[in-house]
């Protein structure tokens, strides 16, 4: 049995690397600094080692040639989940060029809010280090943080140490939207977050009062979705008083019509801030399943976000029209291949389409795939690289046991060479 | 594999030949000298009449990183202009103004160059920049490591840490981040932004270490002389678009006290605040200033008219920029107690007062600097232009009569706040080989590369003579890639992956040892886990690196 430490999570999105992991032979337990969402994850054991074809168990080559073989008779394949590695999602964009395919992210629906605000009026944004060092002033909106990430509070907020902050317990929180689920947010010293709550579809309303507030707009009615003016009034005061405010949200989490206006609105009043002599810094959360890393590999092979078509030949980008799920649901797509290297659970959609699904050991179907083949684990079978929630750090992925698992890469690359 | 390439009028300023007509002999990927009788011949170009240099080196250029991708990202529009299809030998893409990947790589080497430095690598985000650069097929690439920001080295300067200690730590952070050179960028403003100081020049204090841009240059430009690294401080000076920054930029030069310096994208430096707009030419005021500092180094920058995106780590001039950004969306970020991002697409428009004199400026630059050695050409790729423009920069700087006659279409007013049509140089075919090959290999601090000598890399560009130096340069008949062809007639015939390039100077174990402890307590990752391996680079079997010579230190 061997101890590895300061292990990287591809798991929580916040590239939490500060894991230590007791290794015997193939199982795995977390000793110290796991989480709800860092420790199952890395603790789940092996089950298939063996791809299948229909069904039946394969060696890797039959089960490659298959997969090139329904991508190539296919005229519009898309590559769904795209949750993996930079490698993994390197051999994808190969794949796709190659196939003619759709690429589309597992959570791009969700980051399709930001993306449209990002393209429409962009935004000013920060990183988990300044937030750690410098955030006096944490606005939340719409979204249950601790539940995003249970050691976000403990790791970048509570941290004993600040380079500009002299006492971290100070620093405010704020929720606008979601309560909190648990006490995470409580500072060390005590003092609870302020919670303004209404219903998520209340958002966009409560956010266009907030920001005309900070621009000194006024308001005359007293109350907005059940939260009071005086209220909203008391953080348009605040963000403007702090020295580093940030306001952060999950795009996944804005779960109504139009959300895109909302992220869009929140991200204008930081910039609104910036001109009014302080500073201030929007934080988007994600991560997960690979979502920054596919958009990432995505945004340099291709120049666009991961949801692009490649039938034509070139790169296309739609951030509606190539919806893999709605593509498979109207009859657009004549095959499917599912790329999810980190979750078993998560499984591809329900169709009677031809499949594909290369994924993390374990994977459970209601449906056989007509192409199954499990990969290993970035972080915990092969070396990677995977992308943290603020997008600016690729935190690089250790190996932590010889399951003699082939990485994801290495069965798209295969795939392609066969097509 | 012997490749006999006969009878080319060779351009090789390394080499100290100037036009003559020349058999060139490459084995085995390198130069060498004319072989024994007996060698066989495996493969002959017959290039009479064809002009021979070596591959180009582009020795700024944001090809890698997290802003180029921010870039990417911000303008899907300006992509579906200018799609990129693939073929049998090439990816698909996107090109214009900030292009994918594998597209970057194709239309470099379509242009004849070889290889691109990406300026600006973030340490934090060295691992993104390395990545990308990854995809980027046939090119050798390489970078500058960003430091002047990050608040390690502020803290040092603060608490009065010695050179050697700063020595250290730059040379640890080069050799972390795999970069062949060191950047400092707005030199403490990024920082102070983050203070929400909005404007820093060469002698204000940052309000949190009471730091000074001067001492920043000064112990940074130090430390590089003194770890023997060749490529000098590679300096985005203060101020940067703001009129009157001349008197900076001047102020600059003469500060540095004789070190080595480089001054990038000077054109954005080089301005006064004379004339009706209060916006006029410093140009001749620099080029006189590098004639007379032998110490200093530029590139320009040039701003060529239409649209593109400019994609900075000076957040705190492109925040104070963003009323600028056409179309109107922008980003900017503060990254990781590191540096900084700023993100503003730009349309530059020749009818437009100020984006006129600024074309003006660049091209004063580069014809009243005297010595082609100490300035190089570039566009500050996406920043003044896509370096797809090239070729047409190339016959501004050549072609007399053709950069009247565009300078002639320019607004008016500018017209007349320029020198320009009064200056007659024309570049020469050797000079232009200077800029492009020679001179940015030394720069840059290559071994045996930018050369067509025994011994050196054979990475060279065939190109026909043509009086139309702007289709001359678009379309080489070949290109070389470490003796490999991989363009014919300006279309790459065959990919290949080129390498790293790094230098590794030495630095004391113990500066890890407060590495660690500051990470442990204000980064959020280890330290083990900041430094970037070698397997990162070479592991998907694409890649390698390249270790170039050190100065040798005292």
């Amino acid at each position: 049995m061997a101890e590895i430490t300061e292990v990287p999570s591809p798991f929580c999105g916040i590239g939490t690397d500060d894991l230590s992991i007791q290794v015997d032979g193939l199982s795995l337990k977390v000793s110290e600094n796991g989480c709800a969402v860092n420790t199952p994850a890395f603790e789940q054991a092996i089950t298939d080692t063996s791809a299948r074809v229909g069904g039946k168990e394969v060696s890797l080559e039959v089960a490659v040639t298959k997969a090139a073989e329904l991508l190539r008779v296919s005229n519009q394949p898309v590559i769904g989940g795209c949750a993996t590695d930079v490698n993994g999602m390197r051999a994808v964009m190969a794949v796709a060029d190659k196939a003619g395919a759709v690429v589309d992210n597992i959570n791009f629906t969700g980051a399709r809010r930001n993306f449209l605000a990002l393209q429409d009026t962009g935004w000013m944004n920060t990183t988990l280090a300044e937030i750690k060092n410098r955030c006096d002033y944490l606005l939340v909106v719409g979204v249950d943080l601790e539940g995003f990430a249970p050691r976000f509070f403990e790791k970048y907020l509570w941290n004993k140490e600040s380079m500009f902050l002299e006492d971290t317990s100070q620093r405010q929180i704020v929720y606008l939207g979601k309560a909190p689920s648990g006490d995470a947010s409580t500072s060390p010293a005590g003092a609870k977050a302020k919670v303004l709550q209404c219903a998520d579809a209340d958002l966009p309303e409560v956010m266009e009062v907030l920001r005309a507030l900070v621009k000194g707009r006024k308001i005359v009615a007293e109350s907005v979705c059940g939260i009071a003016i005086s209220d909203l009034q008391m953080i348009a005061e605040q963000l403007k008083a702090a020295e580093y405010s940030v306001v952060t949200w999950a795009a996944g989490a804005l779960n109504f019509d139009q959300a895109e206006l909302t992220v869009q609105m929140l991200s204008e009043m930081v910039k609104d801030i910036n001109t009014m002599d302080t500073r201030s810094s929007g934080f988007p959360l994600g991560g997960k399943e690979g979502d920054q890393t596919a958009n990432q590999v995505c945004g340099w092979t291709s120049a666009y976000p991961a949801r692009a078509k490649f039938s034509a030949g070139c790169p296309e980008y739609d951030p509606f029209l190539f919806d893999s799920a709605v593509m498979i649901e109207n009859g657009e797509a004549d095959a499917l291949c599912w790329v999810q290297s980190f979750n078993s659970a998560s499984v591809p959609p329900k169709t009677e389409l031809p499949s594909i699904v290369v994924a993390r050991s374990g994977m459970v179907f209601d449906k056989e795939p007509d192409v199954f083949i499990p990969v290993g684990t970035p972080g915990i079978d092969h070396t990677g690289h995977a992308y943290r929630l603020d997008n600016v750090v690729a935190i690089r992925l250790k190996k932590l046991r010889d399951s003699g698992l082939p990485s994801t890469a290495d069965v798209l690359n295969a795939i392609e060479q066969a097509l | 594999m012997l490749i006999k390439l006969t009878g080319g009028t060779v351009y090789d300023p390394a080499g100290g030949i100037d036009g003559q007509v020349k058999t060139l002999y490459v084995q085995d990927g390198r130069f060498i000298k004319q072989p024994p009788a007996d060698m066989p011949v495996d493969k002959e170009y017959d290039l009479k009449g064809k002009v021979v240099m070596s591959g180009a080196i582009d020795m700024h250029t944001h090809i890698g990183g997290g802003k180029g991708n921010i870039a990417r990202m911000l303008i899907p529009e300006d992509h579906r202009k200018d799609p990129v299809y693939r073929s049998d030998i090439t990816r698909s893409g996107c090109g214009h103004a900030m292009p994918s990947s594998f597209t970057t790589g194709y239309r470099y080497a379509e242009m004849g160059y070889t290889a691109g430095f990406e300026p600006a690598i973030l340490p934090i985000n060295a691992r993104q920049a390395h990545m990308e650069m990854a995809d980027i097929p046939i090119l050798d690439k390489g970078g500058y490591v960003m430091l002047g920001s990050d608040d390690y080295l502020l803290r040092m300067l603060t608490a009065k840490k010695d050179q050697k200690a700063i020595n250290d730590y730059v040379a640890w952070t080069m050799n972390a981040a795999k970069a062949i050179g060191v950047k400092v960028v707005n030199p403490g403003g990024i920082n102070a932004f983050k203070f929400n100081q909005r404007q820093l020049d060469l002698d204000e204090r940052n309000s949190h270490y009471q730091v000074t841009p001067r001492e920043i240059l000064q112990v940074l430009a130090t430390a590089v002389k003194e770890i023997g690294v060749k490529h000098p401080l590679h300096v985005h000076g203060c101020n940067l678009g703001v009129p009157g920054n001349v008197e900076t930029t001047l102020d600059t030069i003469q500060g540095i006290g004789g070190l080595p310096m480089h001054l990038t994208h000077i054109q954005f430096h080089s301005y006064g605040t004379e004339g009706d707009f209060k916006f006029s030419s410093g140009g001749a005021a620099i080029a006189e200033s590098i004639n007379k500092n032998k110490n200093i180094t530029a590139d320009v920058g040039q701003i060529l008219f239409g649209q593109t995106i400019t994609a900075s780590g000076d957040n705190m001039r492109q925040h104070a920029n963003h009323g600028f950004a056409n179309p109107n969306k922008w980003v900017c970020m503060d990254i990781e107690c590191d540096a900084g991002c700023g993100v503003v697409p730009f349309k530059y428009r020749d009818q437009n007062f100020v984006n006129a004199l600024q074309w003006a400026i660049g091209l004063e630059i580069f014809l009243l600097v005297d010595d082609p050695w100490r300035v190089f050409l570039t566009t500050d790729h996406p920043n003044g232009a896509p370096f797809t423009t090239y070729p047409h920069l190339i016959r501004l700087l050549m072609d007399k009569s053709f950069r009247n006659d565009m300078l002639a279409t320019i607004h008016p007013e500018a017209q007349k706040m320029t020198t320009l049509a009064s200056i007659d140089r024309e570049y020469s075919l050797q000079e232009i080989a200077i800029l492009t090959r020679a001179g940015a290999a030394k720069l840059v601090g290559l071994d045996d590369r930018g050369s067509l000598s025994e011994g050196a890399w054979a990475d060279i560009t065939v190109y026909t003579e043509d009086a139309d130096r702007e289709k001359m340069f678009e379309k080489p008949d070949y290109v070389f890639k470490d003796g490999e062809l991989v363009v014919v007639d300006g279309k790459v015939m065959h990919s290949k992956w080129g390498t790293t390039h790094i230098v590794t100077p030495e630095w004391d174990n113990s500066v890890e040892k407060d590495l660690q402890k500051y990470f442990d307590r204000f980064m959020t990752m280890k330290v083990g886990n900041f430094k970037i391996s070698n397997d990162e680079i070479t592991e998907d079997g694409r890649g390698s690196l390249t270790v170039h010579s050190l100065n040798s230190v005292s």
